[in-house]
């Protein structure tokens, strides 16, 4: 048992252990709730969902809410195909900038000496703690007056913007990177960008898969009303959520729904958080 | 400008040319969507500003306004600092022991565990499962189970009544503490050098709780800032989930947050000279929070 559940280290004893476990197990029956009953919501026929008392499990599981919902998939007037191309366009898009030019910011201002370093990292830790709401107007007329209004750039540019992912990136470069592996391979001739690309992002690999999960979580429930009008270019939240307002009638299949925007988002953490573990189980590099 | 000067401008530009261009196009995009409309923002609070006619100065009566004839305010100070208090401490203390503890364990099961824990935050609203087991009617779970066990004899309002809002929003918000601060404690403890531990075996570090405050906690404070951060921007700008749970206004504005507020004359009555004074103390707020965190953080080990 012990050796299934625990990787060998010094310092442990085992009562503790079972305490701890014990206490594990604990938390995750009381946070595991709405997978469970999503799941079980959205398998259970609509007599179910208004049963008196209410029941947490499904009885009588079902597939009707699913072959419903995919019903009224087909029937919506733009392809469902349509909207889930720019749902990714929108997450990749936004993603793939916000990775690229974050983790290149967060290099220089985690180990170069430059004018200005730490004015701008100070800026940064402030803007996190700004309330976006009163932004809003502010960065509407600044997409409006770039032309962007009614297209992708509209989401994907200010994502690439987040401060979050920039501030995550760079602490985990100054606790992470050595500064005397950095000067090795200076004196070795490699060029910054190599440095960059060949050492810093490797050994931050955990870091930048963690942001991967947030930023797609973050982007793939945009909706992107507040710019975007034209039919053909809105999301999949969007449009599920169009189809689920239809009325109480459509209860089950808004639970469908919901299991299916829920599901990518856990691929997409369980396919990175297995990677997570496998870089930290074969880096070499200290 | 002198000669000096310029020559100075130039050697800096010349050595630090290539910091530049990494930082650059970040820094670009920082400036047009943050910076200017923080700045922007900050300044309209001294004015007047109804969205359609240009902003009119009107100097420090927004912040008289708010501070002296606000009453719902008050409600909302009172209310985010209560809500701050106990989410903001024992969410930064949940996310870093569940962190802490799942780390030791075997790839898979950690993954699992992981994926667990990390569950009320995967999906944008899946608080809203709360709002089925408190919802007011005979449908709603803990009615339904307490009406059954006879402990009440008619549905109880949970959502709606006062006494319970508060109750029931600090626990919603402790339930899905465990977000982004808990991943990244968790890629920061899998970053920790394994061979540190082995020599503090050696030196005489005999138990985990040792451990733990004289090597774990002193190697994570970079992390532990950046989840402190987060947890202060959330539990004091805590809204959105309030909204969606107990509706807003909630009764009697029993859950009203300052953040609630702000958004209230920001995207219902566009006032925005008097939404961006809102932002601007509860901006300060927080940086002052911040600072008395990385007070403490900066004691770990010591």
């Amino acid at each position: 048992m012990k050796h299934l559940l625990y990787r060998q280290r010094v310092n442990r004893s085992a009562s503790v252990d079972f305490v701890i476990f014990v206490f594990l197990a604990g938390g995750a029956i009381f946070t595991a709730l709405p997978l469970v009953f999503a799941i079980s919501n959205a398998f259970k026929p609509l007599n179910e969902l208004f049963l008196f008392p209410p029941q947490f499990f499904v009885r009588n599981p079902t597939l009707q809410n699913f072959a419903d919902l995919f019903t009224l998939m087909r029937q919506s007037w733009v392809p469902m195909s349509r909207y889930i191309t720019n749902s990714l366009i929108i997450v990749i898009g936004g993603m793939a900038g916000n990775l690229l030019f974050g983790s290149m910011a967060a290099y220089a201002l985690s180990k170069h000496d430059f004018f200005g370093r730490h004015f701008i990292n100070s800026l940064i830790v402030l803007s996190l703690m700004f309330a976006p709401a009163v932004v809003r107007i502010p960065n509407y007329l600044t997409i409006a007056w770039l032309g962007w209004i009614d297209t992708y750039w509209a989401v994907i540019v200010p994502a690439w913007a987040s401060t979050l992912g920039l501030y995550l990136l760079k602490n985990f470069i100054d606790a992470m990177v050595d500064d005397s592996l950095l000067e090795a391979a200076r004196i070795d001739g490699a060029s910054e960008f190599f440095i960059y690309r060949k050492i810093v992002m490797p050994i931050v690999k955990p870091a930048w898969l963690t942001l991967i999960i947030l930023t797609f979580q973050q982007l793939w429930g945009v909706t992107g009303s507040e710019f975007i009008y034209t039919e053909n270019y809105k999301t999949l939240p969007y449009a599920l959520d169009q189809i689920v307002r239809g009325g109480i009638a459509r209860q089950g299949v808004g639970a469908a729904a919901a299991l299916i925007m829920m599901a990518v988002p856990i691929v997409v953490f369980v396919i990175n958080q297995s990677r997570i573990v496998e870089t930290m189980g074969t880096s070499g590099i200290k | 400008m002198t000669a000096g000067l310029r020559a100075r401008i130039k050697a800096e530009w010349e050595r630090s040319k290539v910091s530049y261009m990494f930082v650059g196009p970040f820094l670009l995009l920082f400036t047009v969507f943050t910076v200017v409309p923080v700045v922007l923002s900050i300044v309209l609070s001294f004015t007047d500003f109804n969205t359609l006619q240009p902003p009119k100065w009107v100097g420090l009566q927004n912040y008289i306004r708010l501070f002296l004839d606000d009453d719902v305010f008050q409600i909302a100070v009172k209310n985010t600092f209560i809500f701050a208090a106990v989410t903001g401490p024992l969410s930064y203390l949940l996310c870093f022991i569940f962190a802490w503890l799942i780390n030791e364990l075997r790839p898979g099961v950690r993954a699992l565990l992981t994926l667990l824990f990390y569950a009320p935050s995967i999906s944008g609203n899946a608080y809203m499962i709360w709002h089925y087991i408190f919802s007011g009617d005979m449908y709603g779970y803990l009615n339904g189970v307490l009406l059954k066990w006879g402990i009440i004899d008619k549905p109880l309002q949970w959502l709606i009544e006062p006494e319970y809002i508060m109750p029931i929003v600090v626990m919603v918000a402790l339930w899905m503490s465990l977000g982004t601060s808990f991943l990244v404690f968790i890629a920061g403890l899998q970053g920790l050098d394994p061979t540190l531990f082995e020599a503090a075996a050696i030196d005489g570090v005999r138990n985990r709780w040792q451990e733990l405050w004289y090597i774990t906690l002193p190697s994570m404070k970079s992390y532990l800032m950046f989840g402190a951060i987060l947890t202060i921007t959330n539990s004091f700008a805590a809204a959105g989930q309030i909204t969606n749970l107990v509706g807003y206004p909630s009764t009697d504005y029993a859950a009203h947050t300052v953040m609630q507020h702000l958004q209230d004359y920001g995207n219902i009555r566009y006032e925005m000279g008097y939404a961006s004074t809102i932002a601007v103390v509860l901006f300060v707020t927080m940086v002052t929070a911040q600072r008395v965190v990385q007070r403490l953080l900066g004691k770990l080990g010591q």
